[in-house]
């Protein structure tokens, strides 16, 4: 693999005209991804989820330049219906349409081509190798004391054009101060064997809000990492919900800091899985600063052979006094070849706070089943509702209703 | 005046040191001292090939580093492997020949041997540095068939049950502080309870660490045979001393059909001094099997000494309907660290384990509970319940949770609880009304946090332990 990616890294330089500056930070990435390589079960982060095995078993020849000088078609028909929103259009790596016809247009900023920063801070080889394959770094900036009137929806699509590639994204969202934003991230692939890297950075100022819902419901093949950093300031609140069911494979990383007094960052999660899917969320989040709160509620249906993984993470700084963390992850098992896998860590070095984390998982209770069949449901149909519950706890979490319908409609909870 | 008293206590009460000469095997870690150490204790053959392959396999093997507490490296040919007080090389026969020095030392830890032997109604099986000096209540045991010696002794008298079971648990092929121990282990516990047996007393060691430099490897293996019961009691102090010191135990524990292992603990070693200077680095491994069906295992310990602890006593759930269980209080002060927990791997069905921890931090320690529960596959119908509860005593300290929780099994329930928190100011207040001190109030807050692991010690321990959890927390209230 070491040769096809030099090749194509330098096949990458060849084609596009990075600055200078930009070249020499893209090399050094470059170089310590070779040093590291696709991490593997050896690094702690990927202790259940051995991202270099199942890249080496689901996709043959993986190579890294990805030619984004020609269009591609999209395909309208998968946009969503019934919410009006503003749109950015991803097809195959290459943005095809940035869109925002719902709102004022000098509120909104979007750049194309950001030079990367030099950080010493990393440590995460796939951060290295988005950083160095990237063709396009993105920048969207919601200006001071606007809020988006509709919510934005980024389109991540694939085309059967795709094979056996690994695109690279990267986007920064910065919402400045009194501003809001809700985002959906929506992926639909009708590609296979692809590995695909998303990059997110949110800066949150002060009184802003984001609403950030992660999509992933539509069965494909494809492996797929999304690392997010998120960094809040005063009074800020981060929604964050994600929907882990469609890809083989996916580890949603949340790396949430809390810098601000009163700040505020919500994540929920659902896993419903089945076939020989193995989805992992991840989630850090450091209370950094006095006052601050956290919440993450995470649930998981699995069937078949399938495999979920949990590792949240609450870390409480010195300084972060009455810090309120609070974690919980839940999982029913409905097959004997399923597999859940929890790690919920507290690391916490001040005494005043309220920190609390639980986990469980299990079978679905026969007990509740006998009774909804008693009031005339058949054994189906009792074990959907009592599911349906169960997962709808987590739906419920969701504070725009628009986007919690929209969610329900996915999830098939509509009644 | 009252101040004076607390620095009275704050100051280790178990440190001093007996001034014993010592036979000591050449400083070093190589193939000629396992051989003096093999030799020393007249050991036969396979006892020292057994100890060659585990060496062989350390030269291969690299220190684990994932834990939390780091400290410095350690100099493994700069220990000494082996050192016996010298009058032990004629073993007395009766308590009344020990040498004087070695019982005043027992009189100062609270064990006087002889009363106890008449009033306690335990078998104390004392280990000074590394060669266990006394055993007592032996006849009582012979009665019934119980054996309860040194390991030496069993790899002499009882080679067979030696050699089918050592490294049954902790094989050769384990993790390096384990291997280390399979290769220069001196001394340490043997028992074993045959079929249908009910051990009529709590079996009981007390372990000191003596001479300077001296990393003690014990070695216990407790072998509980169908339908027994056994209680096992270790407690542990050390003298004050400036280097650190590495004590690397392996205990087994392998429990058959319908037989059950009560393994309690209380550790207090000597912590360091209030810089963080010295102390005991305490890296045990402790593993325990249920071999059998019905068969059970229960760890209690005590956690309250040593600069760093790092242990996690396991259970290895194999036989249908067996139960693991861990009960663990541990206190860090001042500069201490602690990293421990347990595993519990489910293997065979309707196996149940639970595990309750209370972690309590002061001053500028920190804590880490780190636990695994896996439920394989195969182990129907099993159930697993976790509490770790922390309580933090100031912005100085730490306390971490960290769970690995792992469902194979759909039929198999896991149910985990963690909670971080602080003695409420309420609380505090409401005690002190009552006329007690804030020390007092504390010590009492933090006996009621600790009640349900205290309540699973045997009663000559709850008392020791319940003074043990007062003591530790000293001077941290301010």
């Amino acid at each position: 693999m070491e040769e096809q990616l030099k090749i194509d890294f330098e096949k990458l330089l060849e084609k596009s005209n990075f600055s200078k500056k930009n070249v020499e930070i893209k090399r050094e990435n470059f170089e310590n991804f070779i040093e590291k390589g696709f991490p593997n079960r050896k690094e702690e982060n990927w202790k259940f989820s051995d991202i270099n095995q199942i890249i080496s078993k689901n996709i043959k020849n993986l190579s890294f330049y990805n030619d984004l000088s020609k269009p591609n078609k999209i395909d309208k028909s998968i946009f969503i219906d019934g919410l009006e929103h503003n749109k950015l259009v991803f097809v195959n790596g290459r943005i095809e349409k940035i869109e925002f016809d719902y709102e004022e247009k000098n509120k909104i900023e979007m750049l194309d081509d950001l030079v990367l920063e030099k950080s010493n801070k990393i440590n995460n080889s796939l951060l290295f190798l988005n950083n160095a394959f990237v063709s396009k770094y993105f920048k969207l900036i919601v200006k001071k004391n606007y809020s988006l009137k509709k919510p934005l929806i980024i389109y991540n699509i694939t085309n059967k054009d795709l094979i056996s590639k690994n695109i690279n994204l990267k986007l920064d969202i910065l919402l400045e101060e009194n501003s809001s934003l809700k985002l959906i991230e929506f992926s639909n692939d009708k590609s296979i064997t692809n590995f695909i890297n998303m990059n997110y950075n949110f800066d949150i100022q002060n009184n802003s809000v984001l609403k950030n819902y992660k999509i992933d419901n539509n069965s494909n093949n494809n492996v797929k990492y999304s690392f997010s950093n998120i960094n809040q300031d005063s009074n800020s609140v981060a929604e964050i919900f994600l929907l882990s069911s469609g890809s083989e494979f996916i580890k949603n990383e949340i790396n949430c800091s809390l810098n601000g007094k009163y700040a505020s960052a919500f994540v929920n999660g659902v896993f419903i899985l089945d076939k020989t899917k193995h989805h992992e969320i991840k989630t850090n989040i450091n209370h950094l600063v006095e006052n601050t709160k956290s919440y993450q509620l995470i649930k998981g249906v699995l069937e078949a052979t399938s495999k979920a993984v949990y590792q949240g993470k609450i870390f409480v700084d010195s300084k972060a006094q009455k810090t309120d963390g609070y974690q919980l992850s839940k999982a029913i098992l409905l097959n004997e070849d399923t597999e859940f896998n929890a790690k919920p860590e507290l690391e916490i070095y001040a005494d005043d706070v309220k920190c609390s984390h639980g986990s469980a998982s299990g079978s679905l209770n026969e007990d509740s089943i006998f009774y909804l069949m008693t009031r005339g449901l058949n054994y189906q149909e009792a074990k959907k509702l009592l599911i349906n519950g169960f997962l709808l706890d987590v739906v419920e979490k969701i504070t725009d209703p628009e986007i919690k319908n929209l969610i329900k409609t996915f999830m098939s909870l509509k009644q | 005046m009252r101040e004076k008293q607390i620095d009275k206590l704050k100051d280790y009460k178990y440190g001093f040191t007996t001034d014993i000469e010592n036979i000591r095997a050449p400083k070093g870690l190589n193939k000629e001292v396992i051989e003096f150490i093999s030799k020393a204790k007249k050991e036969p053959k396979w006892m020292l090939d057994w100890r060659m392959k585990a060496f062989e396999r350390l030269k291969n093997l690299k220190e684990p580093n994932w834990q939390k507490p780091k400290y410095p490296k350690i100099d493994y040919q700069d220990i000494y492997y082996y050192s016996a007080p010298k009058s032990a090389s004629e073993k007395p026969k009766t308590i009344d020949e020990l040498d004087p020095k070695l019982l005043e030392t027992y009189k100062k830890l609270g064990i006087p041997l002889q009363e106890q032997q008449r009033l306690n109604g335990i078998a104390v099986d004392a280990v000074f540095d590394s060669v266990s000096v006394a055993t007592t209540f032996k006849d009582k045991l012979n009665e019934v068939g119980v054996i309860f010696c040194s390991i030496s002794e069993a790899i002499q008298k009882h080679p067979e049950l030696v050699k089918k079971y050592i490294g049954s648990v902790i094989p050769l092929t384990d993790h390096y502080f384990a291997t280390l121990n399979s290769a220069v282990f001196t001394d340490g516990s043997f028992v074993y309870i045959p079929p249908g047996v009910r051990c009529p007393m709590e079996l009981s060691t007390y372990f000191r660490i003596n001479a300077s430099q001296t990393g003690q490897f014990e070695r216990t293996l407790i072998i509980a045979d169908k339908g027994s019961y056994v209680s096992y009691l270790e407690g542990c102090t050390a003298p004050m001393r400036d280097e650190n010191q590495l004590h690397a135990a392996n205990v087994e524990l392998i429990a058959l059909d319908d037989a059950e292992i009560k393994y309690s603990t209380v550790q207090n070693w000597y912590p360091g001094d209030e810089e963080g200077k010295g102390g005991i680095y305490n890296f045990v491994t402790k593993r325990g099997l249920c071999k059998g069906i019905n068969s059970k295992i229960s760890w209690t310990q005590v956690e309250t000494g040593s600069a760093i602890t790092w242990k996690y006593p396991s259970c290895i759930l194999q036989g249908d309907n067996s139960v693991g269980e861990f009960y663990s209080i541990a206190i860090t002060n001042n500069y201490q660290k602690a990293d421990t927990g347990t595993k519990m791997i489910h293997l065979g069905k309707n196996t149940k384990s639970k595990i309750i921890s209370k972690g309590i931090s002061a001053g500028f320690s920190d804590m880490t509970y780190r636990g695994l529960v896996d439920i394989s596959s195969k182990a129907k119908n099993s159930t697993n319940y976790t509490q770790c509860d922390s309580l933090l005593m100031g912005n100085k300290c730490g306390a971490h949770t960290v769970p690995y929780i792992k469902n194979k099994n759909p039929e198999s329930n896991i149910a985990h609880e963690a909670t971080t928190s602080k003695i409420s100011e309420e609380q505090l207040h409401y005690c002190q009304q009552r006329g007690l001190n804030p020390e007092e109030a504390v010590g009492l807050i933090v006996n009621g946090f600790c009640k349900e692991v205290l309540q699973q010690l045997p009663m000559e321990f709850a008392v020791e332990a319940q003074k043990l959890v007062g003591i530790s927390l000293e001077g941290s209230v301010g």
